[in-house]
């Protein structure tokens, strides 16, 4: 598909499905638009745009090396850390272009949560990981902060299992603990975007399914964005689906259009499981 | 013969060449061990750690060298490390695929294997010259010349092992790089990092040139800083070269006990690799 048909599933607000029928059409939350991205002298996202809704999780999809998790590092421009890595074109939160020069990275970054492929404790306390990102934004008094580090592990369904253990260390939890408590880390800063990179792909399927449970709940709050190389995770968890190919956009939809009639045979055929 | 049996044949060779040669080096070690032992032990005496280096024909101890030693490895020690830290932090963190940052790894290396008398010499230039007399300081600065490198260097690559997925998940948060470094590199990287510290302070411990030509030496207690001071590598120089068997044997006494403070720094130095910081 081309940018235009993406432009056009971006602007035309969508039919509202049926579980969403009674709610507002949801209002787009980031504009990702014309966006290129370059590994030093490899392109590896070619013109994409599409919207992301507040409110709603948009699922990136496609086979390995696509782009997806590029285009999930565009949007709190974390590719930054490495030099040799840049991206042009736009992405429009709220009102703001966040691709523009001169923007504070941090704060922005304090803006928008991440959760990544493999869990990433600190080696420190579960209480501090969960406070060193309050703690970098806001002075608590102790009080205020443990009320903070208690909500932000019971939204990541963590509370009941680690509350008596606060002062032991983020790396003696099991591999799915871990990732719920690197969910609780990204919640506690309070951010208006999460971006989620495979976030249960490492994990077994007990895990995985609280992980989705959990997006199912934080999606009440946040605008979510999540790849994943799963596709029964994206029809299940997720509201708009975007299907890459080789850094393209090849379609965006709602889920359930992308999963039952796509338009685009490419779409088709990686869903299907013909190629991929 | 079979390719089976050639292929034990082959191995039991290989094995009994490693096993022989490894005999041959531990052999060597346990022999200088053994003299050290037998020669020293009768010298560490109660009057070791509370007398003077004496003159010959006299009784005497090793007290004004064993704190020349420790005073001189400790202010060397809190020079070196946290600038050999900070150097290292840059050429991990901040100098990523530049080529300043190259160029100071591969001058770091040269330091890393210079022969120490050379780092005596050139601080005997630099401070004993002007300075127009010999003095502690000017040991404690050869010696933290010789701190450097080696914290440079386990710092990097301490720091190079710490994941960059650790790195992404603090950024992600907006933490400033500073504070990734401080609060999570350092973390997850300190084990490795004092490891490092210890193993320079065992490597200075026992360094004889670089004090030869800074701290000299000196037959009586003085805790000044700006004097000559005694040290144990080179009073074990002075007394093992004498004719004098009471100086012979103090020379061991002082060999032996340098042997042993390197001997638990460095196991204490692979007890704390071993040991994580978070216990489950």
């Amino acid at each position: 598909m081309s940018p235009a048909t993406a432009r056009q599933a971006m602007t035309i607000p969508p039919p509202d499905l049926q579980q969403t029928a009674a709610q507002p059409a949801p209002r787009h939350k980031v504009l990702i638009r014309n966006v290129d991205f370059y590994y030093g002298a490899f392109k590896a996202l070619k013109n994409v745009t599409m919207p992301l809704h507040d409110r709603r999780v948009t699922a990136f999809i496609g086979p390995s090396g696509c782009g997806k998790s590029t285009l999930l590092r565009v949007l709190n421009r974390i590719y930054e850390l490495y030099p040799g890595q840049r991206a042009t074109g736009e992405v429009i939160v709220d009102s703001e272009n966040i691709l523009a020069p001169g923007l504070d990275l941090n704060l922005l970054r304090a803006r928008i949560g991440m959760v990544f492929q493999k869990p990433t404790p600190f080696p420190m306390s579960i209480y501090d990981n969960i406070a060193f990102g309050v703690r970098l934004y806001e002075s608590l008094s102790r009080h205020e902060l443990d009320e903070r580090v208690e909500s932000a592990l019971r939204r990541a369904a963590l509370w009941e299992e680690v509350k008596d253990k606060l002062q032991q260390s983020g790396l003696s939890l099991s591999g799915g603990q871990q990732q719920r408590l690197c969910i609780a880390r990204a919640v506690a800063v309070r951010p208006e975007i999460l971006l989620l990179d495979e976030p249960a792909s490492a994990l077994d399927p007990i895990s995985t399914q609280r992980i989705e449970e959990l997006i199912a709940e934080l999606k009440a709050d946040y605008c979510i964005a999540i790849v994943t190389h799963n596709m029964q995770q994206a029809a299940r968890t997720s509201d708009y689906t975007a299907f890459m190919y080789l850094g393209e956009l090849i379609e965006f939809d709602e889920t359930e259009r992308i999963f039952t009639h796509p338009k685009e045979k490419h779409t088709e055929d990686y869903i299907t499981g013909r190629f991929g | 013969m079979n390719v089976y049996a050639r292929r034990r044949m082959a191995n039991g060779v290989v094995m009994t060449l490693s096993v022989v040669a490894t005999a041959f080096g531990v052999l060597w070690l346990v022999l200088v061990l053994w003299t050290l032992l037998e020669n020293g032990i009768a010298a560490i005496t109660p009057a070791l750690f509370s007398q003077m280096t004496p003159p010959p024909g006299s009784a005497g101890g090793l007290l004004n060298a064993i704190f020349g030693s420790v005073m001189m490895t400790l202010v060397g020690t809190l020079i070196g490390t946290p600038t050999g830290i900070m150097a290292g932090t840059f050429l991990a963190e901040y100098s990523r695929g530049s080529r300043f940052g190259e160029v100071v790894r591969f001058i770091n290396d040269i330091l890393l294997s210079a022969p120490s008398i050379i780092v005596g010499l050139f601080v005997y230039e630099l401070m004993v010259v002007p300075m127009a007399h010999f003095s502690a300081w000017a040991g404690a600065v050869a010696l933290a010349i010789i701190v450097i490198p080696v914290v440079v260097r386990t710092t990097e690559d301490m720091l190079n092992l710490v994941p960059n997925s650790l790195r992404e998940a603090a950024s992600a948060l907006g933490s400033p790089k500073w504070k990734v470094i401080v609060m999570v590199s350092y973390r997850a990287a300190i084990q490795g990092m004092v490891t490092g510290v210890m193993l320079a302070v065992a490597r200075i411990a026992g360094e004889t040139a670089p004090l030869l030509f800074t701290a000299l030496n000196n037959q009586f207690w003085s805790t000044d800083l700006n004097a000559p001071m005694a040290n144990l590598p080179v009073v074990i120089f002075q007394f093992a070269m004498s004719p004098y068997a009471d100086w012979q044997t103090l020379a061991w006494g002082g060999a032996l006990l340098i042997t042993i403070s390197v001997l638990i720094l460095n196991i204490s130095a692979r007890a704390l690799a071993s040991w994580s910081t978070f216990k489950p």
